[in-house]
């Protein structure tokens, strides 16, 4: 800034004397090493996590049988676009239901309700803790916080016999309903209420809301970014799911992808070529649009992890 | 428009700490009224149960005639101006403004006019589309304001609206809530620390100290005849002397024995003397005033030093030629203050 001002200021002659990098010593400019070293951890990093999916990626576009031959190589063929029918249209299965589409459109009903059902649930959880005298608030917010301890795995047993005496297999009620408490969101949610300033809270009672409309209209919208952040951790873990689609789901036509990648590797044994191809569409399909959420939220999502300036 | 009147109202909170001791006034219709005092004296407390925000613990609040102790905030006919302005900043100013009446119902084709018409009065009619976050802090304070008039209340609270603005901002803005409090006519009950604030907007002033009501009066009142040394020493930049005396021997008298004041009737005992600065005649008189510090303000000077051994502060015309060293000064009879050395107050 104040070199800025010198030359605007300056005229040019003046300006350059009073300049104090001399401009011969400008291209002797040292190299720096640590920059390069950062960009090489950096660059071999992103080749490392990348390596598998250009595979997958490349795999579905040679025919199988050259798969069986030569494994993964730098060769393109032109299996892609029939690959990728095979795998969305035609099923393997005994049914004919677990069709990709079919899967990808089962997994996005989870994904989609196990993350929209968890914000609502936990955003509604932490504005009683914060916003409501209630008795045992403190209480509540730490059994609430224990249940961290229990994770699904610990609880399966139970959870499983629930679901199944109210008659909710193989339903998405059965599917998401068991899993929508979260007491990780719970707790974000409540610590940015409570960084949330009380004269907004007065300054909507006294402008006669109520709190239904204060959560609606002041709340809610103040969260959209821890809101976005919420949504992205959750539809990831939500799509990912596998163990318990896999007890509640047994009926072909609710299989989720990540279910039916599995069907699909089943599919291995026995004698005939294996169809390569069209699994590694299935899960380059599995894959996507965890992807695609966050590259599209990822902007909200930092903003929302780290903002506290509200 | 209404007439606010507090009956024994106080407060104590759940931990047994007593905000507010019982506390009783009337606030004339139209008045604007400062609660003025050092930061935890209750001031605030007393305004948000005027507000609503805060529960009675004891005593009636009546607003307009109304008993309004059990009355939630929406319903009590207030408007109320914080002092980090509580906007809503995700809502343009339109918004912010119309929200309050919006909640109530009101036509939307009427909230757009009464909102226009709060626009233009206060110079936010260019910004109304923007968020809060993008105007100047001037400006916030007045689409806070703008929040406050929209509704037509029969209460304007406003709780330190101008301590998060710089100081020249506030001067200015002090001026416009001032005028804009005039125009409308309304009610108006104001919370400071500033006792700037609260001598140039009061009608009247109420200086609270430690929950308890020290004084009320006109600004003129409070200055000029203060109840306490609190209240002297709290209002006027810069304060009020006081220095210890002694009534001895008929007269009231500074420890080095130099008498002020005639004081017939014998009596004795300890007092403190209290006298404004401004009041002090230098360079005649009976006491000797040892000037260590000249502060230079232009219009005028502050001689800072001590008389009788004790501090002590005098203001000079910019004319005098005042320098350090010894000076004599003498103490007008009529200018004098005298308030018990035990309780302060005045006698």
């Amino acid at each position: 800034m104040a070199e800025l001002s010198h030359t605007i200021l300056l005229p040019p002659e003046q300006a350059r004397a009073a300049r104090p990098v001399a401009p011969a010593r400008r291209h002797r400019r040292p190299l720096r090493w640590g920059a390069v070293g950062n960009h090489a951890v950096l660059i071999a990093g992103a080749l490392f996590m990348l390596a598998p999916l250009l595979m997958l990626v490349q795999m579905s576009t040679i025919p199988d049988a050259q798969i069986m031959r030569t494994g993964p190589s730098f060769e393109i063929g032109d299996r892609f676009w029939p690959n990728l029918e095979k795998a969305l249209t035609e099923s393997m299965s005994f049914s004919g239901e677990t069709t990709g589409l079919n899967m990808f459109r089962n997994s996005m009903i989870l994904g989609l309700g196990f993350a929209l059902g968890k914000i609502v649930i936990s955003m509604m959880a932490a504005y009683a803790i914060v916003y409501f005298r209630l008795r045992f608030a403190t209480l509540a917010f730490w059994l609430i916080f224990t249940t961290l301890l229990l994770p699904l795995e610990v609880r399966i047993v139970p959870s499983y016999e629930i679901t199944q005496k109210l008659g909710l297999l193989n339903s998405w009620t059965g599917l998401i309903v068991p899993l929508i408490a979260s007491a990780t969101a719970t707790f974000f949610f409540r610590q940015f209420f409570m960084s949330v300033p009380e004269e907004l809270l007065e300054a909507a009672k006294i402008d006669g809301a109520g709190p239904v409309k204060f959560f609606i209209d002041i709340l809610v919208p103040l969260s959209r970014t821890m809101i976005a952040a919420m949504f992205i951790i959750m539809f990831v873990f939500g799509w990912n799911q596998y163990l318990w689609p896999v007890m509640v789901s047994t009926e072909e036509g609710k299989f989720t992808l990540v279910q039916g990648i599995k069907q699909i590797t089943q599919g291995l044994e026995g004698g005939h070529i294996p169809e390569y191809g069209r699994s590694n569409i299935l899960a380059i399909l599995a894959v996507l649009p965890p992807v695609l959420v966050v590259v599209f939220f990822q902007r909200w999502f930092v903003k929302g992890l780290t903002e506290s300036d509200k | 428009m209404a007439r606010v009147t507090l009956d024994r109202v106080h407060k104590v909170y759940p931990n047994g700490f007593e905000a507010v001791r019982p506390t009783s006034f009337q606030i004339e219709d139209g008045e604007f009224l400062v609660l003025v005092g050092p930061s935890g004296c209750g001031k605030s407390t007393l305004l948000r149960m005027i507000a609503g925000l805060e529960d009675i613990t004891g005593g009636t609040l009546t607003i307009d005639g109304r008993e309004v102790n059990s009355v939630g905030p929406a319903d009590r006919d207030i408007a109320m101006v914080f002092q980090n302005y509580a906007l809503y900043p995700h809502m343009t100013v339109r918004r912010n403004i119309a929200y309050g009446l919006a909640n109530r119902g009101t036509p939307r084709d009427r909230i757009a006019a009464k909102v226009e018409e709060a626009a233009r009065m206060l110079n936010l009619t260019d910004h109304l589309d923007r968020k809060p976050a993008q105007l100047s802090g001037g400006q916030r304070q007045r689409v806070a304001m703008g929040r406050a008039i929209v509704r037509d209340p029969a209460l304007f609270l406003f709780d330190e609206p101008l301590s998060n603005l710089d100081a020249k901002l506030r001067n200015q803005m002090r001026i416009e809530i001032k005028a804009l409090q005039r125009r409308l006519g309304v009610t108006s009950i104001y919370v400071t620390h500033d006792q700037v604030e609260a001598m140039t907007m009061a009608d009247r002033i109420i200086v609270l100290n430690g929950g308890v009501i020290e004084q009320i009066g006109t600004p003129a009142e409070i200055y000029h005849s203060p109840a306490s040394t609190f209240v002297a020493s709290f209002m006027g930049a810069p304060p009020m002397n006081l220095i210890e005396a002694a009534f001895e021997t008929g007269a009231v008298r500074l420890p080095d024995g130099t008498a002020v004041m005639d004081a017939p009737g014998g009596r004795s005992g300890p007092i403190t003397l209290g006298i404004r600065p401004e009041d002090v005649r230098l360079g005649r008189g009976s006491a000797t005033f040892d000037v260590a510090l000249v502060e230079e303000l232009g219009a005028h000077r502050l001689l800072h030093g001590k008389l009788s051994g004790q501090p002590f502060t005098a203001h000079a015309l910019k004319e005098s030629d005042a320098t350090t060293g010894s000076h004599r000064i003498d103490l007008p009879f009529e200018a004098l203050a005298l308030f018990d050395r035990e309780t302060g107050m005045r006698l």
